[in-house]
């Protein structure tokens, strides 16, 4: 446990779960609007961020901070105005980011590999400096995502209800763009620019797996995202690896642990069906004997039938008649 | 229930628009729709497919951009503030939800109650725990929206309109793709609404299990809102005896002529 007692070890594991938790929470919201690779643009655009402060000598943090709102509030307005509906925008948008941040760090004369450390993160890079923002911008990410929740739910789930009860909802949409552009840019040094999409998306997969309801699994996905990026970071460094990767392939991991619970979980919830035009039950059919006990989370398929359940079993609707099943 | 007359005296009108025209995509789809409606009534929108209805009802709603005038409560829409006032009810199937409860949906109802970064009050769960029960839907409320059945998901719906405890519900299309069963329960909480005064505007296709309490229809066909007498299932010759069907009809058409006078015209 040496690692403890290193000083930028300490600054990267606490910016690990600043990450860690902030890239879920707002992601989120990216998966409830199907917008799950927006974080991944927004990396690309930050790119552009970083170079442009190797060129100019700045801090490259408040830099990427910068282009990348700017970028993500401009992308929302394309958005609204319908004029983004095509992706090939986006990706224009997103891949002049990339290709021009490369350009612009290397006429600063950084190599790739300096920039590297910011596309898959690094622990090394994490400077004092660098987790006072990065801890100031995840506090605001968290405070308004929590505090805003019902709100933002709301605006991301049903925009023109939102609409009809006043709501802000062109705010709210930039609010959103916004908090993700900035937990895009402050996952850099540890998850890094290329990566960081995943850590807003895979604990929400893995969270709607576990857990029903959107606040749970909002908290459920915080709390699985600062697992697997604590893991990653601490893992990183005894594999001596890029941390954003290890990250990456715990939150996967996880994710696919997940899924045999959610088979279950699902069986238990499955709809009733309902019959469109229902005709009564004629005669009176004896179901086969059976000691099976149908309810609704018995993991029948069940049809609302005229003014019962029927359970499909075995091929067969069975409706419960007095001690009996009958077939309908 | 009688079709068209409104009435009305102008103090107690709930929505009114004159001479309303939407424009969506460069296609005229409402054209000179004016209507009123007036308190405590329960007026019924119908039409065929494609008629303009629900882009009536939302251009009513303010949700989207129209031509001429709409006024809601007696404040033209452009200054119009009092949203908790609406308990709008869009379509089903434009929800995006993927783990969301029952109660969740219901709760945003109430968030034209609440301000910003403050919790649910007393109230808010009194009346979100009122709507869940009005529609019969109390036992699922930590049931996922999105695995209740199609008539279940339509009721958690309505409850977020009953939720929100607006005196005008906008509901476009509650019946459509909806058990028999739910559409009697629909059907049931409308009936309270009106015994309570609450002014409900509905688009329907068929009148359904409303049929009883509905106060009037506004009829629309092609965008423009027909005469009283007209009966949209009436309509595989819409054109024959244009006049006589249109009747006063023509009177606000002139405001936007079609033809140009020659001024040569008798009289």
């Amino acid at each position: 446990m040496e690692w403890l007692s290193l000083e930028f070890m300490q600054r990267a594991l606490l910016a690990a779960l600043i990450t860690g938790a902030t890239a879920p929470a707002i992601g989120t919201f990216l998966v409830q609007r199907r917008l799950s690779l927006l974080g991944d643009g927004l990396g690309h655009l930050a790119v552009a961020g970083v170079g442009l402060a190797f060129l100019t000598g700045t801090a490259p943090l408040p830099m990427a901070v910068l282009i990348c709102v700017i970028g993500s509030i401009g992308i929302e307005l394309l958005r609204e105005t319908g004029r983004a509906s095509g992706d090939v925008g986006l990706a224009i948008l997103f891949y002049g980011g990339l290709s021009g941040g490369l350009l612009l760090a290397g006429l600063a004369g950084q190599g790739a590999g300096t920039l590297a450390g910011y596309l898959f993160g690094s622990l090394l890079t994490v400077s004092a400096a660098d987790l006072w923002v990065i801890g100031g911008l995840g506090l605001v990410v968290l405070a308004v995502t929590l505090g805003l929740l019902p709100q933002l739910f709301t605006v991301s789930a049903d925009e023109p209800f939102a609409r009809s009860i006043g709501l802000p909802v062109r705010l709210l949409n930039i609010v959103v763009v916004s908090l993700a552009a900035i937990t895009v840019t402050v996952s850099m040094r540890t998850v890094g620019l290329l990566l960081v999409s995943a850590l807003m998306v895979v604990p929400v997969a893995t969270a709607n797996h576990l857990v029903i309801g959107f606040r749970t699994g909002l908290l459920t996905a915080m709390g699985l995202g600062a697992f697997a990026a604590v893991g990653g970071a601490i893992g990183s460094y005894y594999l001596n690896t890029a941390p954003g990767s290890l990250i990456v392939v715990i939150a996967i991991a996880v994710f696919a642990l997940s899924w045999p619970i959610s088979q279950v979980l699902q069986r238990r919830h499955r709809p009733i069906v309902e019959v469109e035009d229902p005709v009564d039950p004629i005669g009176h059919e004896l179901a086969e004997a059976h000691l099976h006990e149908h309810s609704e989370d018995c993991g029948h398929l069940v049809v609302q039938h005229a003014d019962h359940l029927d359970y499909v079993h075995d091929g067969h609707r069975h409706a419960a008649h007095e001690d009996h099943y009958d077939e309908h | 229930m009688t079709t068209g007359s409104p009435s009305t005296t102008s103090g107690d009108s709930v929505v009114r628009a004159a001479s309303v025209d939407v424009t969506l995509n460069g296609i005229p789809i409402v054209r000179g729709a004016t209507l009123d409606i007036a308190k405590g009534e329960v007026v019924a929108i119908l039409g065929n497919n494609g008629s303009g209805k629900t882009t009536l009802m939302r251009a009513l709603m303010g949700l989207i951009p129209h031509h001429g005038e709409i006024e809601v409560f007696g404040t033209p829409l452009a200054r119009f503030r009092d949203w908790v006032r609406i308990g709008y009810v869009p379509q089903r199937g434009s929800i995006l939800v993927q783990q969301a409860t029952a109660r969740e949906v219901v709760a945003s109802g109430r968030l034209g109650h609440r301000r910003f970064f403050l919790p649910e009050s007393a109230a808010d769960r009194r009346a979100i725990a009122d709507a869940l029960a009005e529609v019969g839907l109390a036992d699922k409320a930590t049931y996922p929206f999105v695995r209740l059945s199609g008539g279940q998901q339509q009721r958690i719906l309505i409850a977020r309109a009953l939720a929100t405890g607006a005196d005008l519900m906008a509901w476009d299309e509650p019946l459509a793709g909806v058990d028999h069963k739910t559409q009697e329960l629909l059907a049931g909480v409308a009936t309270r609404l009106k015994s309570k005064g609450t002014t409900i505007v509905m688009v329907l296709h068929e009148l359904g299990c409303f049929r009883n309490l509905i106060d009037r229809t506004i009829v629309l066909a092609d965008g423009r809102v027909m005469p009283p007498g007209y009966n949209h299932h009436d309509h595989e010759h819409p054109h024959a005896g244009h006049r006589d069907v249109h009747g006063g009809h023509e009177v606000d058409e002139t405001e936007r002529p079609r033809t140009h006078r020659t001024g040569l015209e008798v009289g």
